[in-house]
């Protein structure tokens, strides 16, 4: 298998650069993002383009080798797939090796749990927004890319940068704190938590947690003032395509939670369909292409099949913000229930602008800021029972979170020992494989047309793909 | 002058980088100092030209002082980007665990590619029939190196993440050229747990209830988790966690024991058979553990973890 895969890039490599070889235009690596990716764009003879790709360069293969390890020890290795989520996994890991256990988690640990995923949600926005994201819009996508990063911002708006650096760093230090590790943690166990809040704990991270809120406020006050109007005519159909979306909503009401609730699909006509964690595999399917270690998911349940087909995609949905934002009836928690309705009201509902994705981020970044004061304000936060004893088994569990890139799904089955005997993993990212694929096209498109390639026209393709935060 | 630093990234999760930004205020004190040229994470240097033209077998990284690599080394374009690094670099970096000792990503070492590809593209929701990855993608080395098995190293510094302490100490001692100063005891030697060395235990329990603990006391009212009967890898991990100045180990401050994550004491030392030893000296029978291998899940790297027969 291996050797194959050798000839097989051998043979692409020395492809390009030969005589009559087509134009290849490689964006190698995608910066500004997380994880190796390349995109490669293929020119016809009169330099529009004809084929374009996003390659996920990198397996490391976690499904195959949590096999034979005990259960209760996988939510601290599956962590590692991503250090910029590592909480998402952490937990959605420890709901499915509950399942497995058949573990019934007491209320404060489950409430613990929530505080952390969501607090975590928080930096995780902030560093995605302004050290990302940000760059392309306050230093421009044409700037020179010595200076179109965070870096270029400390130079530029040196007070702006310092104040986005030390809330970050706060909110970062405020879950160290209590939990130990904010990187790669290891304080939610099967079963509930491994450690009880303190008062003293709970009243200071309420003093915090309330100064987040204030920094969110600002933070959307900003981007609306200093970016989101730039989203013009032009900005605004950067990379847009008409998908369906999939994220959690909470049952009882379809609010929007970013813990715990069901899965929703929307069709791009906005139609939906809920289901349980347990059915992920009756309503979504991944499709293979040889050029990818990523797969790329598909609605399954939509019995269209799977293309990327600009004009008549099938099967293509979307997660992560703007698709949360989408099939959620509303959200519970009074400034970004009032910012949603300003969005819809200017977006409509489904939107499908991808350069959305942004403004839908801050949204939830209040969002996640009010969700963090009210359970800091619940007495139970504070119970000392936060565990029960869980009991190594034969079982399955399929545990779920939005994580801030989109839907995450951990699936396992254990053997009678409690090792894990099979694991079916589908990280948020993953979902918007597809639909990354398709709005790079979209853009390359629009910007390179009769062989005339620039920085900033690259740039703007790479921005189609930052607006996913992969 | 500014020192020029190239940072890039391997087989890793992007922790080590996350762990970089957590130096927080006093990054921007530094940042002056600094001179970033390639980044990909924060920058957008491209390996074949601003305008990917360039000859797609030279992949180009500007000349640096200081070259920060995570992550181990797993596939082609690794090993490309490795060398790249160290011929661009004067002075080469292992930051974190899996550039150090391979991480948990070198458990895969365990199994072999087919076996690997077989599952990932083989699973419930996957369409039937498909054929693994092979176009225009890396191809996968055999197995998951540490960064010096394939490039020399000049600083080892571990963890997952690194504490952004030895962060800082490291671009300080290179900006003020000197030897910098990372710690070299056991995780044990930084913890406050009490240890009263009775030994009365035979075996070691799985972690499926918590410790012993008096809710919202400090740590160092805790006894050992050793000593609970819980398996701790502290005895045979380099510390460092705790930082310069935190109050224990980190997995401690959560009440949970140590899993081995700054990889062995010494650089060449092996976690599994260290832990054997010092599980057989005090009388503990450690033979009934299940999948042992778990304790070399940070430093599975080096052939220390092989393909399960």
């Amino acid at each position: 298998m291996e050797q194959k895969i050798t000839e097989a890039s051998a043979d692409q490599a020395f492809t390009h650069g030969a005589g009559s070889a087509p134009r290849v235009i490689n964006i190698q690596p995608i910066t500004r993002i997380e994880g190796h990716a390349r995109i490669a764009i293929t020119l016809d003879e009169a330099g529009n383009v004809a084929d374009s790709r996003l390659n996920i360069m990198a397996l490391r293969g976690f499904e195959k080798f949590i096999e034979g390890r005990p259960a209760e020890e996988v939510p601290r290795i599956v962590n590692r797939i991503c250090g910029i989520c590592p909480w998402m996994h952490h937990t959605a890991s420890n709901k499915a090796v509950d399942g497995c256990f058949g573990a019934q988690v007491p209320p404060a640990g489950m409430k613990l749990r929530e505080l952390m995923q969501v607090m975590a949600q928080i930096n995780d926005k902030i560093l995605h927004f302004f050290f990302l994201a940000a760059p392309d819009f306050i230093m421009g996508p044409g700037a020179d890319y010595s200076v179109r990063n965070v870096l270029g911002i400390v130079q530029a708006h040196p007070e702006l940068a310092r104040r986005v650096v030390k809330m970050r760093q706060a909110g970062q230090m405020m879950i160290e704190k209590f939990a130990g590790k904010v990187i790669h943690p290891v304080v939610v166990v099967p079963g509930g938590f491994a450690k009880s809040m303190t008062e003293a704990e709970r009243l200071e991270l309420l003093e915090k947690s309330r100064e987040q809120l204030e920094f969110a406020r600002f933070c959307i006050d900003f981007a609306k003032t200093n970016i989101f109007y730039k989203l013009d005519a032009d900005t605004v159909g950067l990379g847009q395509i008409t998908t369906g979306f999939l994220g959690t909503v909470d049952p009882a009401d379809g609010s929007l939670t970013l813990f715990d609730g069901v899965l929703r699909l929307m069709k791009p006509d906005g139609s939906c369909q809920d289901f349980t964690y347990e059915q992920y595999a009756d309503f979504l399917g991944e499709h293979v292409e040889p050029w990818s270690y990523s797969k790329f998911p598909y609605a399954r349940a939509w019995g269209e099949g799977f293309s990327m087909d600009l004009a008549a995609p099938k099967g293509i949905y979307r997660v992560n913000t703007l698709a949360r934002l989408n099939v959620c009836e509303q959200i519970n928690t009074p400034l970004a229930q009032a910012e949603l309705e300003e969005f819809r009201s200017r977006f409509g509902r489904p939107a499908q602008s991808t350069m959305l994705y942004h403004w839908a981020r801050l949204i939830e970044l209040v969002y996640a800021c009010e969700r963090v004061i009210e359970i800091l304000e619940d007495p139970e936060i504070t119970d000392t029972h936060v565990r029960n004893a869980v009991t190594p088994g034969a079982g399955r569990g399929v545990g779920c979170v939005e994580a801030p890139r989109g839907t995450l799904i951990h699936d396992y089955v254990t053997d009678a020992d409690g090792l894990i005997s099979r694991a079916n993993i589908i990280v948020g990212t993953t979902h918007n494989v597809a639909p990354m694929n398709m709005s790079i096209r979209q853009v390359a498109e629009s910007v390179i047309q009769k062989g005339v390639v620039t920085e900033e026209a690259l740039n703007k393709v790479e921005m189609a793909v930052r607006a996913y935060d992969p | 002058m500014p020192v020029k630093v190239a940072s890039e990234w391997l087989n890793s999760c992007s922790g080590c980088e996350i762990a970089i930004l957590n130096l927080g205020e006093a990054l921007l004190t530094v940042l002056p100092h600094l001179d970033f040229v390639h980044f990909p994470v924060l920058m957008d240097h491209k390996y074949f030209g601003q305008t990917g033209e360039g000859d797609i077998h030279h992949l180009e990284i500007p000349e640096a002082v200081v070259g920060l690599v995570s992550g181990g080394v797993r596939n082609q374009e690794h090993l490309e980007v490795a060398e790249a690094m160290r011929r661009s670099c004067r002075v080469l970096i292992a930051l974190g665990t899996c550039a150090t000792h391979g991480g948990i990503p070198s458990l895969i070492n365990q199994f072999g590619n087919d076996e690997l590809l077989d599952r990932c593209y083989h699973t419930e929701t996957t369409d039937p029939g498909a054929d693994a990855p092979g176009d225009t993608v890396p191809a996968l080395l055999d197995r998951c190196y540490a960064l010096d098995e394939k490039v020399k190293v000049d600083i080892y510094l571990p963890g997952c993440p690194p504490h952004p302490d030895q962060i800082a100490e490291v671009l300080t001692a290179l900006l003020e050229g000197r030897a910098p100063e990372l710690p070299s005891k056991s995780v044990c030697d930084t913890c406050p747990t009490i240890r009263d060395g009775k030994g009365k235990l035979t075996k070691m329990r799985r972690f499926t209830e918590n410790a012993l603990y008096e809710p919202g006391r400090p740590l160092g009212e805790m006894n050992c988790l050793l000593e609970q009967g819980l398996l701790c890898m502290g005895p045979v991990t380099r510390a460092g966690c705790a930082g310069n100045d935190g109050p224990g180990p980190r997995c401690l401050i959560a009440r949970v024991p140590c899993r081995g994550c700054f990889g062995p004491v010494q650089q060449e030392g092996n976690q599994l058979l260290d832990m054997y030893n010092a599980l057989a000296s005090n009388g503990i029978d450690f033979t009934h553990i299940a999948d042992p291998s778990s304790m070399l899940r940070f430093s599975g790297a080096h052939g220390l973890l092989r393909v399960r027969k």
